[in-house]
């Protein structure tokens, strides 16, 4: 592999892995809070790519991304009151099946209504410009995805660790009945990272697809779990955990496809989980938790 | 009730499936969709009480059944094909010569399909059921996809022929493949009546009272992985001779998620329920909501929503419905009992008339 090659998976790796990041981040934030793995999280990021085709149909792109957004924040927000409010104090299994049941909902509503057929995803030419360092050349929309993923985390961050309601997310999630009592509205605050969540995995999807050209009701559902592994990697829970993780996987696909095992790649990223799992299962940035009898 | 009338009454409901099957086997023909979704149904059952025993028996939340179906219908696929016919299965890259002339009977292949997948449970046990709740879910989750790549793989292609499937596996009839699905769940009954049994439950509702009443925690779930893995494996490779063809992406994680809305349904913790459940619920996919699939028209009028998928979209909903409003599904963890039927029987007229006063009332 020649250095210009290498560079130039680097490059692609990080791309992907930033979108990764992004999506991972809605995981580790609704798991912080209501330990329950969002599994419709990866179909709500295959909407909103859905939403963006309808979008930009009818408004054209400038207006149809922020159009997207606000759909796929209500998506979400929808979900979390229908699917997952009326059983917050079921046992933790029947949540899970509630999630699964979204997921599988999402898919076969998005085959009824669109067909399993790939539909093209809209060109944003402003994305799509060719640029050429040297003898690597990219797309913007590969420069802009990690650069985006930062100042995004850097935001959020900030949201966690300085503002009020950040404040209240940190409280709830470390436990839900004394943050009750300390007067936070725990509603809200989970719609709130319902909020975030989705409005991320809507970036997510923009950039993730405008490298992939189109969507499919099932192209959620793959990149949803590799991205909970990223977020299991970087220690569920933790923000700056989830970006790790996120570029870690996606750098590695990136390179196990380049090198030729691209049917071992999805298989990779499982092997890594359990690989962090019996090793340090709280993650490389994830706190240790005990177990109360 | 007595002893000898549930006898009776177990008799009668035994010779009238019987007498059920030996009519649809000599009119097949006409009645082509019956045998299949009979066969079918029961063959979910399998996976389904198998799925059961781990997640509503024992409480270990796994999503690993794809991926051991995947082993047993490939296991069982692989030693069967006849030897004659094999070149013309494996055409694209030859069949390894380690394999070549090996052909099992029926039933040998069905067991070695079970111990396969049983075999890889027990490797997998050890470190994956150390894990909690949800981290178990996604680790087997990633396993079952993981064996899934490995099958498709185009290393393995001169053993499982890779993406491109296997077919003309033997066909057997309807009465080996539901007997051998009743002998199936009929074991897995035994067990969960057994002592090992009512370990599950103890660690089901409480793992460490479980434990401190002296049971052996690791022991005991790894037990009842490898089971429930074995009876994956079997009922794969009985899926395989149902569908006389497979390639790894009938595996897909959309399998367990099919298994496992027949298992809620069913109710978890319930066999019967699962099995009740898992014919219901064939039938009505595979048959009686097919008219949910072809368009509409009453009176003149197309009615749009009917249309390629909506069947599917139906069962989503109903799957959600289930879950989030009659959580115990068809049976809760309650077995089926004659007097259950007859209680729920006589009740009918009871329960239409309080319906009634209730409305009464209402009107008032």
């Amino acid at each position: 592999m020649s250095l210009s090659v290498f560079f130039q998976h680097c490059l692609t790796g990080i791309s992907l892995g930033g979108a990764y990041a992004l999506i991972a981040i809605g995981y580790t934030m609704v798991y912080g809070i209501l330990r329950l793995i969002n599994f419709a999280h990866g179909d709500i990021f295959m909407v909103a790519g859905y939403f963006m085709i309808f979008a930009t149909a009818t408004f054209g792109w400038m207006a149809g991304i922020p159009i997207m957004l606000i759909c796929t924040v209500l998506l979400g927000v929808v979900i979390e009151k229908a699917a997952y409010k009326p059983i917050r104090t079921a046992p933790r299994m029947s949540v899970m099946i509630s999630a699964i049941g979204v997921s599988y909902l999402l898919q076969n509503l998005t085959t009824y209504l669109f067909t399993a057929l790939p539909k093209p995803f809209p060109e944003i030419p402003f994305l799509k410009k060719i640029f050429q360092i040297g003898p690597v050349s990219a797309s913007l929309v590969t420069f802009l995805t990690p650069v985006l993923t930062i100042v995004l985390v850097v935001i959020l961050v900030y949201i966690t660790n300085h503002t009020k309601i950040g404040m209240a997310m940190r409280a709830v999630s470390r436990d839900f009945e004394t943050s009750r009592l300390m007067g936070i509205k725990i509603n809200n605050v989970i719609s709130i990272t319902f909020v975030i969540g989705s409005f991320l995995a809507g970036v997510g999807s923009l950039l993730y697809f405008t490298d992939r050209m189109s969507v499919t009701p099932f192209s959620g559902s793959l990149p949803g779990l590799k991205c909970f592994v990223a977020a299991v990697i970087g220690g569920i829970g933790s923000v700056p955990g989830a970006v790790v993780g996120g570029f870690v996987i996606g750098i590695c696909e990136t390179f196990l496809i380049a090198l030729g095992y691209s049917t071992f790649s999805d298989a990779f990223t499982f092997i890594l989980l359990i690989i962090m799992l019996l090793f340090r299962p709280t993650g490389l940035f994830g706190e240790k938790m005990i177990d109360k009898v | 009730m007595k002893k000898t009338t549930k006898m009776i009454c177990t008799l009668i409901a035994a010779a009238a499936f019987i007498a059920l099957l030996v009519f649809l086997e000599s009119n097949k023909n006409k009645y082509g969709m019956a045998v299949t979704v009979l066969q079918k149904g029961f063959i979910l059952a399998v996976v389904a009480v198998s799925m059961n025993l781990l997640n509503g028996f024992t409480g270990l939340f796994s999503l690993g059944q794809a991926g051991f179906m995947a082993l047993g219908a490939y296991a069982y696929a692989i030693f069967t094909i006849p030897v004659e016919s094999r070149g013309s299965v494996y055409y694209i890259s030859g069949i390894h010569p380690a394999i070549e002339n090996i052909e099992f009977p029926m039933v040998v292949a069905l067991i070695f399909a079970g111990l396969v997948a049983a075999a890889f449970a027990a490797v997998i046990g050890f470190p994956v059921l150390r894990l909690k709740s949800d981290y178990l879910a996604i680790a087997t989750l990633g396993f079952s996809e993981i064996i899934r790549a490995f099958i498709a793989s185009p290393q393995m292609d001169q053993i499982t022929n890779g993406s491109y499937g296997l077919k003309s596996i033997p066909a057997a009839n309807i009465y080996m493949v539901i007997g051998l699905c009743i002998v199936c769940i009929t074991i897995m009954a035994m067990l969960i009546n057994s002592s090992y049994g009512r370990a599950f439950k103890a660690i089901r509702e409480d793992e460490i009272a479980a434990e401190a009443m002296g049971i052996n925690l690791l022991k005991h779930k790894e037990l009842a992985f490898v089971i429930s893995s074995f009876f994956a494996g079997i009922g794969g490779a009985l899926l395989a001779m149902f569908m006389r063809s497979i390639d790894s992406s009938t595996f897909k994680i959309a399998l367990t998620y099919d298994i496992l809305l027949i298992v809620v349904i069913g109710g978890m913790g319930s066999i019967t329920g699962s099995v009740l459940s898992a014919l219901l619920v064939t039938a009505s996919k595979e048959w009686w909501l097919r008219f949910f699939d072809e368009p509409l028209t009453i009176a003149g009028v197309n009615i749009p929503l009917f249309r390629n998928g909506f069947r599917m979209v139906i069962f989503s909903i109903l799957l959600m419905v289930v879950v989030l409003f009659y959580r115990r599904g068809i049976m809760g963890t309650n077995e089926f009992s004659w007097e259950g039927l007859f209680g729920l029987i006589k009740s009918i007229p009871k329960r239409i008339s309080s319906l009634f006063r209730k409305k009464e009332g209402a009107a008032k």
